[in-house]
């Protein structure tokens, strides 16, 4: 069987002379400056787990001040900037480029048996259009804040007197990153695979990296040039969407959520993709369904684009624009379902492990059914004028980017961990953060599900006293929830410092990911890899590489 | 590092005066690489119809809302100059697609002449769109240079005077002129932008860089140039002859 492996030269790297991408040039120009798509993607994960890590401090600074119904720690003013840079650094600066930039970087030309991705500079390029948009976000900060939501919602945002224009340009930027990012993705899939690799037999995270691709390019322009609409209104009042001056603010929703709906599966669609490959490889069994999860991917890409209308059922647009939404929206969930049916049937009967990837896996297929079941909820019309602005919209679409997104994040984060560096973090306490971050995630918004279905009205920096109970109950979940994270983040650095190494093929995946040397060379394989069998196919795995330890 | 220069693909030159081509390492064959280069150059094309989709939207939204406001602003257009300026852009299309034809049979002094032409056609094209500008200015018609601020006790808008009283019993005058503005300063900006990238073209085509088995950046600016003339084949009868 093993006769069916291409010639990957796995064991040449075990005589340990030859470099790897990490070392093989030194000096910060040679990290600066690298067109290696490996080390672009190790700074893109430096660059959005530092975010990620921003926007976390900032959600229990808003959690601590929900403590008290009357607010325990900050002036209303305040509250309503640190909600804020909460849902923009977490959106733009962290979930949108997360996943993409990171590991898909890493692993989507390993995938595809590439050299690199097809155009490396204009993927440089965006890192550092991210780190710009990023900045100009900080700048923001230093330039006294903005207080509108991550929504920037017209009329308010035209005229509060904040930092807006700073902020909107700098998101106009990082669209540009998340642009180049997915183009380069699309022409990269197109153009870079192996000889063999067929469409049908891609991993699916490259088919969901894919989809996503294709809403970053269609859908992002539009949000560009809205926040350029909006700064152009803040600086020389233009009016477009000006209610005084004839414009129309319910414009600017149509414009933000025609680009912010597919964008929430931008956010989504890597999150499904890592757990697609995760779920295979530690069941050991091939995926349940495979063309119906790499379909149901494209079919997500294209209705996500028709249902932007269901975030402004309370916006006053017509009747008829509302059902066609509603209707979409419910329609939208079908391929979602399909998914998880399928990566539950596929475990079923697997030989699983229960390693930490595979914990986080599992954690996201339960909280995933709750964000994704709740959405379906959301969107019935007459719920939604109930729910609507309130804390059961926030635990949602938290169940969906924190506990569904982030979780699938740090799954994918731990599965190619040994791939990138070679080196093993400590399991017992990767199984202890897992269940920690768990624990404390649903703590979080269980009581915010509650208190929204009750009336709680989201964004407010005071309440009152009868949803005491609920905000203390959420916030105790936020510090265990970070707690987590904190441990998680340590025993990742730790790793780094003093970790075991890690085996060749440590998870026993049969993608080409894991047949290339570990951690890979510059240009990824030793000899171009040549694909001959189906994706998934466990048969050929050589169990010898399983017990090579790196070097 | 051999590893890293050890395989690299070189297109030869077609003759003395070109410059041959390596191909980047990480690409098999020149073939590849020109379709990698093509394809996403299509999909970065999409995103500027996309961007610019937003504001033909904006357009239609408001000439919904304020047909008369669209029909009287759009009277203020000199729909002379518009067709003019129409006809420079659809000259110097031809010009680029001729230039590029020149760079895909290595005549390398007719590519020079031709991305000239182009080059000259965008100068011509924002000459008279400067001229137009100008006059919008002296109708107190013209956002961001017209100043900034919005006087909300007066309702008056720092830029939008109308001095001649021509947009008067229209409801929001100003909102034409804002699109009006909006979309051909952005379309003038690729214009400029396309044009700095001709120039460019024509600094590699001295040297002798492009010629019939390496043409690609030819070909990409070329793509972008007609790019910017379809979207004014649109602005054009939009704003100046819906009227």
């Amino acid at each position: 069987m093993t006769t069916h492996v291409p010639a990957l030269d796995i064991h040449t790297s075990e005589h340990g002379s030859k470099p790897n991408y990490l070392n093989v040039t030194k000096g910060f120009k040679s990290w600066a400056l690298t067109l290696d798509h490996k080390r672009i993607g190790l700074m893109y994960l430096i660059g959005v787990t530092a975010a990620f890590l921003a926007g976390g401090v900032f959600a229990l600074l808003v959690r601590l001040h929900l403590w008290e119904p009357h607010g325990a720690l900050f002036t209303n003013a305040t509250y309503n900037q640190i909600f804020t840079l909460h849902g923009v650094f977490m959106v733009f600066i962290f979930v949108i480029p997360a996943i993409p930039g990171s590991l898909g970087n890493i692993v989507l030309p390993l995938m595809l048996g590439a050299k690199d991705v097809a155009l490396p500079r204009l993927n440089l390029l965006s890192f550092y259009l991210w780190l710009t948009g990023t900045c100009f976000a900080l700048y923001a900060i230093l330039a006294g804040g903005f207080d509108t939501g991550w929504t920037f919602y017209a009329p308010y945002s035209l005229y509060t007197n904040q930092a807006v224009v700073s902020i909107g340009l700098g998101i106009f930027i990082l669209g540009f990153s998340s642009i180049f990012t997915g183009l380069n993705f699309i022409v990269t899939t197109h153009k870079m695979r192996a000889p063999g690799l067929t469409w049908f037999r891609m991993p699916l995270f490259v088919w969901a990296i894919y989809a996503t691709a294709i809403l970053q390019v269609l859908a992002t322009p539009v949000l560009g040039i809205t926040v350029l609409l909006v700064a152009l209104e803040r600086i020389y009042n233009i009016g477009i969407f000006d209610p005084r001056l004839g414009g129309d603010p319910v414009l600017f929703e149509h414009f933000f959520w025609f680009y912010s709906h597919p964008a929430v599966y931008i956010m989504v669609l890597p999150a499904f993709g890592i757990v697609s490959e995760l779920v295979t490889v530690h069941s050991r069994k091939p995926l349940f369904g495979y063309k119906l999860i790499a379909f149901s991917s494209l079919a997500i890409a294209v209705i996500s684009f028709l249902v932007w209308g269901h975030h402004m059922f309370t916006s006053g647009q017509s009747t008829y624009a509302m059902f066609a939404f509603s209707f979409l929206t419910f329609f939208v969930a079908i391929p979602t379902a399909i998914k998880e049916f399928s990566w539950v049937a596929t475990i079923w009967k697997g030989s699983i492990a229960m390693n930490a990837p595979m914990l986080y896996t599992l954690s996201f297929l339960i909280i995933f059914a709750i964000g994704g079941l709740t959405g379906v909820i959301l969107g019935a019309l007459n719920v939604d004028i109930h729910l609507h602005d309130t804390y059961f919209v926030v635990a949602h679409f938290h169940y969906v980017m924190m506990g569904s997104i982030a979780l699938a994040f740090f799954a994918g984060l731990h599965h190619w961990w040994p791939k990138m560096f070679g080196l093993m973090y400590n399991e017992g306490l990767a199984k202890l953060a897992c269940g920690i971050i768990f624990v404390g995630f649903n703590a979080t918004f269980i009581p915010q599900f509650i208190m929204g279905s009750r009336g709680m009205p989201r964004r407010y920096a005071t309440y009152v006293e009868d949803f005491e109970m609920y905000h203390k109950a959420s916030t105790l979940g936020a510090i265990v929830l970070g707690s987590g994270v904190a441990l998680m983040v340590g025993y990742l650095v730790h790793s780094l410092l003093a970790g075991k190494k890690a085996m060749q093929n440590q998870w026993g995946g049969v993608t080409l990911d894991w047949l290339s040397p570990t951690p890979p060379p510059l240009e990824n394989f030793d000899t171009p890899p040549v694909v001959t069998h189906e994706v998934y196919d466990y048969s050929v795995l050589d169990l010898k590489t399983l017990q090579t330890p790196v070097r | 590092m051999s590893h890293d220069h050890g395989h690299s693909v070189v297109v030869p030159a077609p003759g003395p005066g070109f410059l041959p081509h390596t191909v980047a390492h990480h690409f098999d064959t020149p073939t590849q690489e020109f379709q990698s280069a093509k394809l996403g150059f299509w999909l970065f094309l999409a995103t500027e119809i996309l961007l610019f989709g937003g504001m033909f939207a904006a357009y239609f939204f408001f000439h919904q809302a304020y047909p008369e406001t669209f029909h009287q602003g759009g009277k203020q257009l000199s729909w002379e100059l518009g067709a003019i300026n129409t006809t420079v852009l659809l000259l110097s299309s031809w010009t680029m697609a001729m230039g590029v034809r020149c760079a895909q049979t290595s005549q390398k002094n007719k590519l020079l002449v031709y991305c000239g032409l182009t080059v000259l056609g965008a100068v011509i094209f924002m000459v008279i769109k400067t001229i137009e500008y100008m006059a919008k200015y002296e109708h107190g018609f013209l956002p961001v240079f017209g100043g900034m601020g919005y006087d909300e006790a007066t309702g008056q808008l720092a830029w939008y005077k109308d001095y001649h009283g021509v947009m008067e019993g229209v409801p929001f005058g100003n909102l034409f002129f804002s699109i009006y503005f909006t979309m051909t300063a952005i379309h003038g900006l690729h214009v400029i932008i396309g044009a700095g990238l001709i120039l460019w073209i024509m600094k590699g085509a001295a040297k002798g860089r492009f010629h019939a088995h390496y043409y690609l950046p030819v070909d990409l600016v070329g793509l972008y140039w007609h790019l910017v003339d379809l979207i004014w084949i649109f602005l054009f009868p939009l704003l100046y002859l819906v009227p």
